[in-house]
């Protein structure tokens, strides 16, 4: 079993949850919530860019969420979460005060160092940026260790964009190339208007080096990765973080089995020489 | 300070890269530059379409009045795109609005004079065929792949 865990944070019981009170909550879009947790007794987990935690309302349920906040920051534990089901719908309603459990963190990271001397491409599509942002952040903080980085986001419409502020700061970088676009907008949208995947033959970047991280909804990823190794990418730079029904965390109960890869603990960042074939079968 | 032809804007653009010289003289033979200034509009849906444009600089945004919703933008197009297509195949009207959204600087390209010269010069025509064709197989994917919601969980 190879759950990775940072020095200091070792998961000595997997399957406990930690209570954690929310300290802050705020709105991103209608039905997206980031939640800013810190832990009620001792030192606060920490989680490397990629990573997820099961987070726990408690009496109604757990659901996976990768960590949105700043990994070099101790704490709080941020989450950003999208009310879809019964129990991220209770956690989006949660005001600060609220006790959450929390377990983790699992699962793979987005290797940040490893990225080192290359061009990186930042792909994310709808709540699929929230766990991009721990990436940036990172990017940020060392930034004249990479070489031109993109960020490409893509949304919805206009009003479904996250982290709105954070992206106009971005964009006002000059060490940044920052595009969004949107798939349907008004007359007052004064970006461009079309999926995601078509801003990645308009960067700049060294196929023959770059590395991508992408994250979204899967067929999103898919199309966006198809679209990344057409652009002369190796599928081996081109990292996915996939999303399963995560239940357990640590590859016991196989509830988040892709093919032969555990998502929890193999995953859920892969490289989408991983993993790419396993997208295409519609059984798996 | 450096003036370009329109030779030299064409054959820099990356939809005529690579085209043969005096094919690129005879386009240039059919354009113009023009400018339209923010919230200017390069067509309109219903107008007779006897123009392409050449996108140098902005952006320009596709968009149609629907009743109810105001205006919706369907497409946008900027620099080092093509936008306008209607010319081609008849009726030769534009479908829909065409609005700059930030200054454009374009080069317009006469479709008639276009036409004409494809129906002439075959190799041409059925190079700048494939062009157009690429691009709008571009668009009808990017259609459809908003049409399945991508970002939808």
């Amino acid at each position: 079993m190879t759950i990775a865990a940072l020095p200091g944070t070792p998961l000595r019981e997997p399957m406990v949850p930690f209570r954690y009170r929310v300290r802050s909550r705020r709105r991103e879009t209608h039905d997206v919530v980031t939640l800013a947790l810190e832990p009620l007794h001792g030192p606060p987990l920490r989680a490397r860019p990629g990573q997820f935690n099961m987070v726990y309302a408690f009496g109604i349920g757990e659901v996976p969420v990768s960590v949105s906040g700043d990994s070099s920051v101790e704490s709080p534990i941020v989450h950003t979460i999208r009310a879809a089901g019964l129990v991220t719908r209770a956690l989006c309603e949660s005001h600060p005060g609220t006790v959450l459990g929390l377990r983790g963190p699992f699962g793979t990271d987005w290797a940040m160092g490893s990225a080192d001397g290359h061009d990186l491409l930042i792909v994310g599509g709808g709540i699929g940026v929230a766990p991009l942002r721990p990436a940036i952040y990172a990017v940020l903080a060392r930034r004249e260790h990479y070489g031109r980085v993109s960020v490409l986001i893509g949304a919805r419409s206009p009003a479904d964009l996250l982290f709105a502020t954070e992206l106009q700061n971005w964009r006002s970088r000059f060490d940044l190339d920052v595009r969004v676009t949107v798939d349907v907008a008004d007359g007052r949208w004064r970006g461009p208007v079309g999926v995601v995947t078509e801003l990645i033959p308009r960067s700049f970047f060294d196929p023959r080096s770059a590395v991508a991280l992408v994250c979204g909804p899967e067929i999103m990823i898919r199309f966006a990765a198809r679209s990344l190794v057409d652009q002369g990418l190796s599928p081996a730079n081109v990292r996915v973080s996939l999303e399963r029904n995560m239940k357990c965390g640590v590859a016991l109960c196989g509830h988040c089995q892709l093919g032969p890869e555990f998502v929890c603990r193999d995953g859920p960042i892969f490289t989408y020489a991983q993993v790419g074939h396993l997208l295409a079968i519609r059984e798996v | 300070m450096r003036i370009d032809t329109l030779e030299v804007l064409l054959r820099e653009h990356p939809f005529f890269r690579g085209l043969d010289e005096p094919d690129i003289e005879f386009i240039a033979g059919c354009g113009h530059n023009v400018v339209f200034e923010s919230g200017a509009y390069l067509f309109r849906e219903g107008e007779e379409a006897n123009q392409l444009f050449i996108v140098r600089r902005g952006r320009v945004a596709l968009e149609i009045d629907v009743p109810g919703r105001g205006l919706v933008v369907i497409d946008t197009a900027g620099e080092g795109e093509v936008i306008g297509f209607s010319w081609l195949f008849p009726p030769y009207r534009y479908q829909f609005d065409a609005r700059a959204i930030e200054p454009v600087g374009a080069v317009a390209l006469d479709g008639v004079c276009l036409r004409g010269k494809c129906e002439e010069d075959s190799k041409l025509g059925y190079e700048l065929m494939k062009r157009f064709a690429s691009i709008l197989l571009r668009r009808m994917q990017s259609a459809r792949l908003r049409l399945i919601d991508v970002y939808r969980p």
